[in-house]
């Protein structure tokens, strides 16, 4: 590999003290929400991250934007170590990642116009004359199909889609390399979801984008994404190739997940197999021993002896290209790595 | 600073920014201002107070009698109504050391009205002197006392309630038990010990540093009342910190400073005033309890709580000289009033939940 990749991470792990006893009284415990991730990101590329609510999507996005400090591992945005570094450090790096957020009613400062909103950037970083930013802030607005008439107006007035748009136009505003999506159309309706998607998919192209796209529905991960990588309880368990992933998913999660999406087709709908999973996701504050899968896991019949309770499956090759980029990786005790 | 790919493409610049201001929003305030003029309780109780400001600010250039100049009688004088009484003249500018601003005020009197003043229209008290002008004189010390509030709350209470609840953790541990503590101390008697500490140095204390006990009496007073704005705001920022909009802000790369005052304070604003309405009416009301005790202003300066000392001094079972209580009373009633009643209006003219309703 010649040069690295645009944002590399690699076991990031983030743990949350829990149950502090006093002023100055030591953690009982630690919530592990994120406990060693890794994954590569290319230029101009864009990986899905999916998984079901609480395995710990959004504290990874979190992590890697600097929002929350990472307990353990390291973060490169193009072999630059991003993680403990200060405002100031940051700040550079800010006009190349930025991030989209789940809650559009949230994500808009309600006292702020529009157009401030969209300046804001834009003076942090000293970029544009104080004027040209008015004009900045409309192209922006243009550039993700709004009225660029409507700079002057409040997040209040506008819908739910709108303020989508209105987050993705303060995103690019530093003109990012990389976009870290966080659930970016979980909360809105599905005809509007569409057209976030559509909008994502066209910037992309326009702007030569990378994306680190978090979801939790697969249907809208395999539209956008060209890999895909399964989180469970904190950690990556599959990272494949879209087509790969969908055709011939290797880890027994990937595989009941996959199972879990209906069909439209209601003749295919009827003989799709589902793969139930017994019980809840177990608790990231205690954590199961050995594979964090192995008690809900339908196949660990397959595997001989308690290796699944015992060891913790590291995630490996199991087939595609050498290349990083189209390379699949499960952590299963089922599957041999290829060395 | 050249940008890459973001070009208007237009040359009708200017035509889409004129289009941009037509088609300006409605802020959050200007909803807001728009519904508290729906009230008609709490907007003609904000255009009383108004009043009540301008009269006081503008007290020195009214053609009123000096509120200090004595003339001894032999008891009070009744009200006169102004139909019977309506003036004389025989006005001297006799009033204590004015500040220059008011020293210019009492020239624009005197050029405007010459030496004519109004009648005793609400009576005079025991010495002679006119009590609607000393109403008027008096509340320029309640509205002092509230500002001097005021401010503090807002500098202080504000600034240190946004800090710590964004700093959070054990900062904001820390800095909210030194509120607890500061809460704790019983401050009457805070007050009684400092004022008689000055009482007793007060001659050097007045020629060495300028501090006489009206300041130190405003001092105590901003000292306290910043305690509650803190622990409003911060809990308010408590909630707000852990917004998208904040962490957006983050990202961006604001700065701790920027997301206080750009972001979090305006958020917090709305409750911040609403709060401010209703302390207000507290602090001139501990104004008058001091003074009533002796502790606050002190002749030849006029407060409210000053004229209700003189007042409950000439009531007696002989004679009740109704006047001297039941007007500035009524003074300092109706700003209370207005003031709680603005408050409560201002509370539903900011609630989020009622914007865009009637």
């Amino acid at each position: 590999m010649s040069s690295p990749p645009l944002l590399r991470v690699r076991d990031l792990a983030v743990h949350f003290p829990v149950g502090r006893r006093g002023l100055l009284g030591r953690p009982a415990r630690h919530l592990k929400a994120v406990d060693g991730v890794s994954f590569d990101l290319e230029r101009g590329e864009s990986l899905g991250l999916v998984g079901e609510s609480g395995c710990g999507k959004s504290t990874t996005a979190r992590a890697i934007v600097g929002l929350q400090r990472a307990s353990a591992g390291s973060v490169q945005l193009d072999g630059v170590e991003l993680t403990g570094l200060d405002r100031r450090a940051w700040l550079p790096h800010r006009r190349r990642v930025q991030m989209i957020f789940q809650d559009p009613y949230a994500s808009l400062d309600p006292r702020q116009t529009v157009g401030s909103i969209l300046a804001e950037p834009l003076s942090i970083h000293g970029l544009a004359k104080p004027r040209r930013r008015k004009l900045e802030a409309m192209a922006l607005l243009e550039a993700v199909g709004l009225n660029p008439r409507h700079v002057a107006r409040y997040p209040h007035e506008f819908s739910g889609g709108q303020r989508q748009r209105i987050g993705i136009a303060r995103a690019l505003a530093l003109e990012p390399e990389l976009l870290i999506c966080d659930e970016p159309v979980s909360a809105l309706d599905v005809s509007i979801q569409a057209q976030i998607i559509n909008l994502l998919d066209e910037l992309r192209r326009r702007f030569g984008l990378a994306y680190l796209f978090i979801a939790h529905d697969l249907a809208v991960v395999r539209h956008l994404c060209e890999r895909v990588a399964v989180m469970y309880l904190g950690r990556v368990v599959e990272d494949a190739e879209r087509e790969r992933l969908f055709a011939s998913p290797r880890h027994p999660y990937t595989r009941a997940l996959l199972s879990a999406v209906p069909v439209a087709d209601p003749a295919r709908e009827r003989e799709r197999r589902r793969t139930l999973l017994r019980g809840d996701v177990p608790s990231p504050l205690d954590p199961p021993g050995g594979c964090p899968f192995h008690p809900r896991c339908p196949e660990r019949e397959a595997v001989e002896g308690d290796a699944c309770a015992v060891s913790v499956p590291s995630l490996g090759r199991v087939g595609g290209g050498d290349d990083a980029a189209c390379a699949h990786q499960s952590a299963c005790h089922l599957d041999p790595t290829l060395e | 600073m050249e940008r890459s790919g973001w070009d208007l493409g237009r040359d009708d610049v200017e035509h889409l920014l004129h289009e941009a201001a037509a088609m300006r929003g409605e802020s959050l305030w200007q909803d807001a201002l728009r519904r508290l003029r729906r009230n008609r309780a709490a907007w003609s109780s904000l255009l009383f107070l108004a009043l009540v400001a301008a009269v006081s600010l503008f007290a020195p250039a009214l053609p009123l009698p000096s509120p200090v100049t004595l003339d001894l009688q032999l008891e009070p004088q009744p009200p006169v109504a102004p139909w019977s009484v309506w003036g004389s003249h025989g006005f001297e500018p006799d009033y204590w050391d004015l500040t220059a601003v008011d020293g210019l005020l009492v020239k624009a009197r005197l050029a405007v009205f010459g030496d004519w003043q109004t009648g005793h229209w609400l009576g005079t008290d025991g010495k002679g002197r006119d009590i609607l002008s000393r109403i008027v004189w008096g509340s320029r010390t309640s509205i002092l006392v509230a500002l001097a509030a005021t401010l503090c709350s807002l500098l202080i209470g504000v600034t240190y309630g946004a800090l710590s609840g964004l700093l959070g953790g054990r900062v904001d541990n820390l800095m909210m038990r030194v509120v607890d503590v500061l809460y704790s101390i019983p401050f009457i008697f805070l007050v009684i010990f400092l004022i008689t500490l000055v009482n007793e140095y007060r001659t050097e204390l007045e020629d060495r540093f300028g501090i006489d006990r009206e300041v130190v009496f405003f001092i105590v007073i901003g000292a306290v009342y910043w305690l509650t704005m803190a622990r409003v705001v911060r809990g308010q920022v408590l909630s707000l910190r852990n917004t998208e909009f904040v962490d957006a802000a983050r990202v961006i790369g604001a700065s701790t400073a920027r997301i206080l005052f750009v972001h979090l304070v305006p958020n917090v604003l709305s409750i911040v005033i609403v709060y401010l309405t209703l302390t207000i009416p507290a602090v001139m009301l501990f104004e008058a309890f001091l003074t009533f005790l002796g502790l606050g202003i002190e002749p030849p300066k006029v407060s409210w709580g000053l004229l209700a000392v003189d007042g409950s001094e000439m009531v007696n079972p002989v004679r009740i000289y109704w006047w001297l209580v039941v007007f500035p009373a009524a003074a300092m009633a109706s700003t209370l009033l207005a003031l709680n009643v603005l408050g409560d209006g201002l509370r539903d003219a900011l609630d989020p939940k009622l914007r865009g309703k009637d």
